[in-house]
C-alpha cells in the first residue's frame, strides 16, 4: 500500500468519474423534458416495450424534443409499467405514472409532454416535495422503506456505466483498493452484515476463512440462481443495476485474493444474463475489471454461468458440480467452499443482495450500517410481497421491522375487506404463520424462532379464503420435485408428504394420517443431507401447528373450512334469491351443469359441475344467489326436471 | 492412533478413517448403504449410519465424521434408531420385498438391517411405491431391478475405480432416479466387459449378471 500506488488510481478513476459527471449533468441541464421508463423483465411483462414505442412514435410525430432513459425496476409491481416525467418548463416536479399503457403513453406525450397538463387523475404521486402535487414519500410504500442494495434501482439506466458511476458508482472500489484487505474484511464483520442466500452466515467471517485458506486460483461466486417461485429480487437487482453487483464481487476477490469469479445466473432470465454481461464488458473496458485494475496490481475476470434451473443447484455443492460439468446434487459439508469449493478451491459464495450491500457498507462506514436493523440482523431485508395484498411487489425495509407494519402499513393490508389468515415466509421452504405472529419482528432470527425462515425473502400473504393443507400441498408439489433424489429421506420421504397431504385435499383423509404427518416431517427434517430436504416440511410442520383444526376437518368431516379443496366443496344456488327466469349461470357454465327447475329457477347437475365457479361470477350481484358449501352433502337437493323429449 | 468412546468402550482408530469404519474396525456395527472403505468424498447419501457424537445436537452421518481423538459417541441412542428405523422404512415403502426370489436372499444388507433395527420388511404405515417396470434390461449383460435399488451409488463408484470411468450412472432426479447405463453408442464411454464389480458390491440384488 503506497501512497503513490493510491494516487495512480485516484487518477485513473478521476478520469472515468469526470466524465461520468459530464454526461450526468449534460443529460440533466438539458432543457428538454425526460421520461425514464422501467423497463426491466416486470416492466416488459406489463407492456413497457409498447410504452416505450407509443413515446417514440409521439415525440416523433409530433417532432417534440424529450429523452427517453431506460431504467430498471423500482419494485412497484402494482403500479406497472412505471413511468417517471420530468418536464422542468412545465413547472410541476417530476411525476410518477403508473399502469402507463401505450394509449396513456402517447396520450401524455400530446397533453403532458406537449401542452404542459400533466393530467392530475392520471398522476399516482410527485417524486419529490412540493406545493402542487402529493408526493409519494407521503405514501407508506415508499417512505417506510430504506433503500441500500436497490438505492439505485429504477433510476439509473442498467446498459450505462456512466449512469451508475455518476451516482457514486465504483466509489468503494478505489477505496478498497487503498486498503488494505484485512480492513476491508473488518469493514464486513463490523457491518454485521450476514448472508441473503439464506443461512444467514456472516459474510466478514466467511471472507476471513477464504482469505486464510491455503491454496491458490480462489473463486468468488455470485449466486443469482434464484429458484424459489414467486421470488424476484435477485432477477430485479441483476436487471436494475448489475454494477452494485459487480463492484461488491471485485471488492470481494480483492479482499479474499481471488482473481477469477462467476456470476451463476439462471438460463431463465435472459435479460439479467445479457445486462450482467453487458455490464461485465463496460466495466472491462473502463479498468475496472481485467488486468491491472485501476492501475493497481489486482487482475479479476468475471465470467457468467448460466444455471440449467434446477432449483437444487442453488445450494452451493450443487450449484459448484453444476458449473464443473456434473449433475447437479448437493454434497456433505464440511469440507466447506471456504476450503474446498469450485474445482476444489476455495471458494466464496454469496447471494446476489449480500455483495450489493458491499459497496454502499465502505461508502458509507461499517456503523452506519450496523446501526441500520437490530442487534443481531443489521442492515436491511428485501422481500417480493405476493398474494393477497393491496400492494404487491418489492419491498426493502430494515430488518427488525414487524410483519404487521410490512403487511398492513407498507403493502396496504388485505384487499376486498377480507380478513388476514397467514402469511408465508422465506420460500417454499418457509413456515405458514398465523395472526399471532404478526408483531414478529422480521429479522434472521426471529423467523426462525418462529418456524418459518428469511429464506430467499419470498413472502406469500393468505387471506380467510386460502386452506391451509391446500398451501401446504402446494409448497410440498413444488419441493418434491425440486428433490435431487440423491438422499434416502428427501427422496422418499417427501413423496410420501405429498401423497397423503394430496389425499387430505381429496377427503381420503384416515386417522393416524396427522401423526405420520409429523413423524415423516421430523424425520426428514432431521435426516436429509442438504437444506432442501431438511427444510421442506416446514410449511406442513407450521400450518399442521398452527391450522390443525383446518386438517381435522378435512379428515374428520370431509369438509374444507376455506372452501378451496375442489373435492370437498359444491355449488348450489338459492332458489329464494335466484331470479325466475334469469340464464346468466347456465350460459356461462363451460359444461353445461346448471339446469332449469319446473318453476324457472336454476339447479346445478351435482355430477357435472367441476366447480369452477363462473356461476359465482355471472350471477348479477342483485341476486347474489350461487352458494358454495363444504361438505358437498350440504347441497340442498333440488330436483332436475326429467329431459323433455 | 486416536483414541475414541463409542458407547462407552474405548477403541483405537486410524488416523484421519472415517468415524464409521473405525467403528466397523472395531466390530461396532453401524448400519450403513452407501460407503465404501477408502472413499474420498463419501456420498452420505442412505442416511442410515447415524450416531450422536457429544457436543453435537444433532445425529450426525458417521461416514463423514473424521475421528478426533478423545471423540464421546453413542450409536444406539433413542433419536439414533428412530432416524435409522424411519430411512429403512421409507426405503422399504419403495422395494418389492420377494426375498424368495431374490438372488441376494440371505446376504442382504436390508435384511441385515431390517433384523438388527429389530422391524420387519413390510413396512404397515407407508404405502408402497412401485416403479416399473420390475427389471431393466438395457445393458447387454446385466439386469436392473429398481424396486429393488437402494440408490447407494456403490455400483458408480466400484466401477469408477476399477475403469477410470463408470458405465453406470444416475439417471432422472428426485423420486424418479433410477441406476441406468451409458448407451454402448457412445464412443466417449469404455465398453462393459462384465467384470461384476458393481453386482458384487451391490448391498441388495439390484444388479443381476443376466445368465446368456
Ligand atoms: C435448495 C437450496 C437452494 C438454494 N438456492 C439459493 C439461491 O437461489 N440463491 C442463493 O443465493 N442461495 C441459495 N441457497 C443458499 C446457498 O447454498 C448459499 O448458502 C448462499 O448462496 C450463500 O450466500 P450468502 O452467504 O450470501 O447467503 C440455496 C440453498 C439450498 C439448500
Ligand atoms: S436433501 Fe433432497 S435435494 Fe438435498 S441431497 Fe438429499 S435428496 Fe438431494
Ligand atoms: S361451478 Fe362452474 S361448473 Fe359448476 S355450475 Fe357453476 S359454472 Fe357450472
Ligand atoms: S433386495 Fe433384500 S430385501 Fe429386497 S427382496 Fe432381495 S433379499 Fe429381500
Ligand atoms: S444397483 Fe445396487 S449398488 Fe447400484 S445403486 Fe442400486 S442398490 Fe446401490
Ligand atoms: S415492478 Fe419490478 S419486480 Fe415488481
Ligand atoms: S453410510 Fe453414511 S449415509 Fe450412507
Amino acid at each position: 500500500m503506497n501512497p503513490a500506488n493510491h494516487k495512480k488510481i485516484d487518477q485513473a478513476f478521476g478520469t472515468i468519474h469526470a466524465e461520468a459527471l459530464q454526461r450526468r449533468n449534460a443529460f440533466k441541464t438539458a432543457p428538454v423534458p425526460k421520461i425514464h421508463i422501467g423497463m426491466a423483465t416486470c416492466g416488459i411483462a406489463s407492456g413497457a416495450l409498447e410504452t416505450k414505442k407509443a413515446f417514440e412514435e409521439v415525440l416523433a410525430e409530433r417532432n417534440l424534443d424529450a429523452r427517453i432513459h431506460t431504467v430498471g425496476c423500482l419494485g412497484h409491481c402494482y403500479a406497472e409499467p412505471v413511468v417517471i416525467i420530468d418536464h422542468p418548463d412545465s413547472g410541476f416536479p417530476p411525476i410518477f405514472y403508473h399502469e402507463v399503457t401505450a394509449g396513456k403513453a402517447k396520450m401524455l406525450a400530446k397533453l403532458f409532454i406537449e401542452e404542459g397538463d400533466p393530467r392530475f387523475e392520471h398522476v399516482y404521486g410527485a417524486m419529490e416535495a412540493n406545493d402542487l402535487i402529493p408526493s409519494v414519500m407521503d405514501f407508506s410504500r415508499f417512505n417506510m422503506e430504506k433503500r441500500i442494495v436497490m438505492e439505485k434501482c429504477g433510476y439509473i439506466d442498467p446498459e450505462d456505466i456512466y449512469d451508475y458511476i455518476a451516482e457514486g458508482g465504483y466509489a468503494a472500489l478505489v477505496k478498497a483498493l487503498q486498503s488494505n484487505p484485512d480492513e476491508i474484511i473488518q469493514a464486513a464483520q463490523n457491518a454485521g452484515l450476514r448472508g441473503r442466500g439464506g443461512a444467514g452466515f456472516s459474510t466478514g467471517r466467511k471472507w476471513e476463512l477464504a482469505q486464510k485458506a491455503a491454496g491458490k486460483d480462489k473463486f468468488v461466486i455470485c449466486n443469482a440462481d434464484e429458484g424459489d417461485p414467486g421470488a424476484y429480487m435477485d432477477r430485479t437487482i441483476l436487471e436494475s443495476n448489475p454494477h452494485q453487483v459487480i463492484e461488491g464481487m471485485a471488492i470481494c476477490a480483492y479482499a479474499v485474493g481471488a482473481s477469477k469469479a462467476i456470476v451463476y445466473v439462471r438460463a431463465e432470465y435472459p435479460l439479467a444474463v445479457k445486462l450482467v454481461t453487458k455490464a461485465i464488458r463496460q466495466a472491462e473496458e473502463q479498468g475496472l475489471l481485467g488486468s491491472g485494475i485501476l492501475g493497481s496490481s489486482f487482475n479479476l475476470e468475471i465470467d457468467v454461468f448460466q444455471g440449467s434451473g434446477a432449483f437444487v443447484c442453488g445450494e452451493e455443492t450443487a450449484l459448484f458440480r453444476s458449473i464443473e460439468g456434473y449433475r447437479g446434487t448437493p454434497r456433505h459439508r464440511p469440507p466447506f467452499p471456504v476450503e474446498q469449493g469450485l474445482w476444489d478451491r476455495p471458494t466464496v459464495i454469496n447471494n446476489v443482495k449480500t455483495l450489493a450491500s458491499i459497496p454502499p457498507i465502505l461508502n458509507k462506514g461499517a456503523d452506519w450500517y450496523r446501526n441500520i436493523g437490530t442487534e443481531n440482523s443489521s442492515g436491511t431485508a428485501i422481500f417480493s410481497i405476493v398474494g393477497n395484498v393491496v400492494h404487491p411487489g418489492l419491498v426493502e425495509i430494515p430488518m427488525g421491522v414487524s410483519l404487521r407494519t410490512l403487511i398492513f402499513d407498507i403493502c396496504g393490508g388485505i384487499p376486498n375487506n377480507k380478513k388476514f389468515k397467514a402469511v408465508q415466509i422465506g420460500g417454499p421452504s418457509g413456515g405458514c404463520l398465523n395472526e399471532d405472529f404478526l408483531d414478529t419482528p422480521v429479522d434472521f432470527d426471529s423467523l426462525t424462532a418462529a418456524g418459518a425462515m428469511m429464506g430467499s425473502g419470498g413472502m406469500v400473504v393468505m387471506d380467510e379464503d386460502t386452506c391451509m393443507v391446500e398451501v401446504a400441498r402446494y409448497f410440498l408439489d413444488f419441493t418434491q420435485h425440486e428433490s435431487c433424489g440423491k438422499c434416502t429421506f428427501c427422496r422418499i420421504g417427501t413423496h410420501h408428504l405429498l401423497k397423503i397431504l394430496t389425499r387430505l385435499t381429496k377427503g381420503e383423509g384416515r386417522e393416524g394420517d396427522l401423526e405420520l404427518l409429523e413423524v415423516l416431517s421430523a424425520d426428514i427434517k432431521n435426516g436429509s443431507l442438504c437444506g432442501l430436504g431438511k427444510t421442506a416440511p416446514n410449511p406442513v410442520i407450521t400450518s399442521l401447528k398452527y391450522f390443525k383444526d383446518e386438517y381435522e376437518a378435512h379428515i374428520n368431516e370431509k369438509r374444507c373450512p376455506a372452501l378451496m379443496c375442489r373435492a370437498l366443496t359444491a355449488f348450489y344456488f338459492d332458489l329464494d334469491l335466484c331470479a325466475r327466469g334469469c340464464d346468466a349461470c347456465a350460459t356461462c357454465c363451460p359444461v353445461d351443469a346448471v339446469f332449469t327447475t319446473r318453476n324457472r329457477k336454476k339447479g346445478v347437475d351435482q355430477e357435472l359441475c367441476v366447480k369452477c365457479g363462473e356461476c359465482v361470477v355471472a350471477c348479477p350481484p342483485e341476486y347474489d344467489a350461487v352458494r358454495k358449501v363444504s361438505p358437498p352433502d350440504l347441497v340442498p337437493i333440488i330436483e332436475k326436471p326429467s329431459e323433455k323429449t | 492412533m486416536p483414541k475414541i468412546l463409542v458407547d462407552d468402550r474405548e477403541i483405537e482408530a486410524e488416523e484421519g478413517s472415517t468415524l464409521l469404519q473405525a467403528c466397523l474396525n472395531n466390530d461396532i456395527y453401524i448400519p450403513n448403504l452407501c460407503y465404501v472403505e477408502g472413499m474420498q468424498y463419501p456420498s452420505s447419501s442412505c442416511r442410515m449410519c447415524f450416531v450422536e457424537i457429544k457436543g453435537q445436537d444433532k445425529p450426525v452421518a458417521a461416514c463423514v465424521v473424521t475421528v478426533r481423538e478423545n471423540m464421546v459417541v453413542k450409536t444406539e441412542t433413542e433419536t439414533v434408531r428412530r432416524l435409522q428405523r424411519s430411512a429403512l422404512r421409507l426405503l422399504l415403502s419403495v422395494h418389492r420385498v420377494d426375498c424368495k426370489n431374490c438372488q441376494a436372499n440371505k446376504k442382504c444388507e436390508l435384511q441385515r438391517i431390517a433384523k438388527f433395527l429389530k422391524i420387519g420388511l413390510k413396512p404397515k404405515k407407508l404405502e408402497q411405491y412401485l416403479k416399473e417396470p420390475e427389471i431393466v434390461q438395457e445393458h447387454p449383460c446385466l439386469d436392473y431391478y429398481p424396486n429393488r435399488c437402494v440408490l447407494c451409488g456403490k455400483c458408480l463408484y466400484v466401477c469408477r475405480k476399477q475403469h477410470g470411468q463408470s458405465v453406470l450412472t444416475f439417471a432422472k432426479r428426485g423420486f424418479e432416479t433410477i441406476i441406468s447405463f451409458y448407451g454402448q453408442d457412445d464412443e466417449s464411454k469404455f465398453e462393459c466387459e462384465g467384470c461384476t464389480v458393481c453386482v458384487d458390491i451391490c448391498p441388495v440384488g439390484a444388479l443381476i449378471m443376466r445368465d446368456l
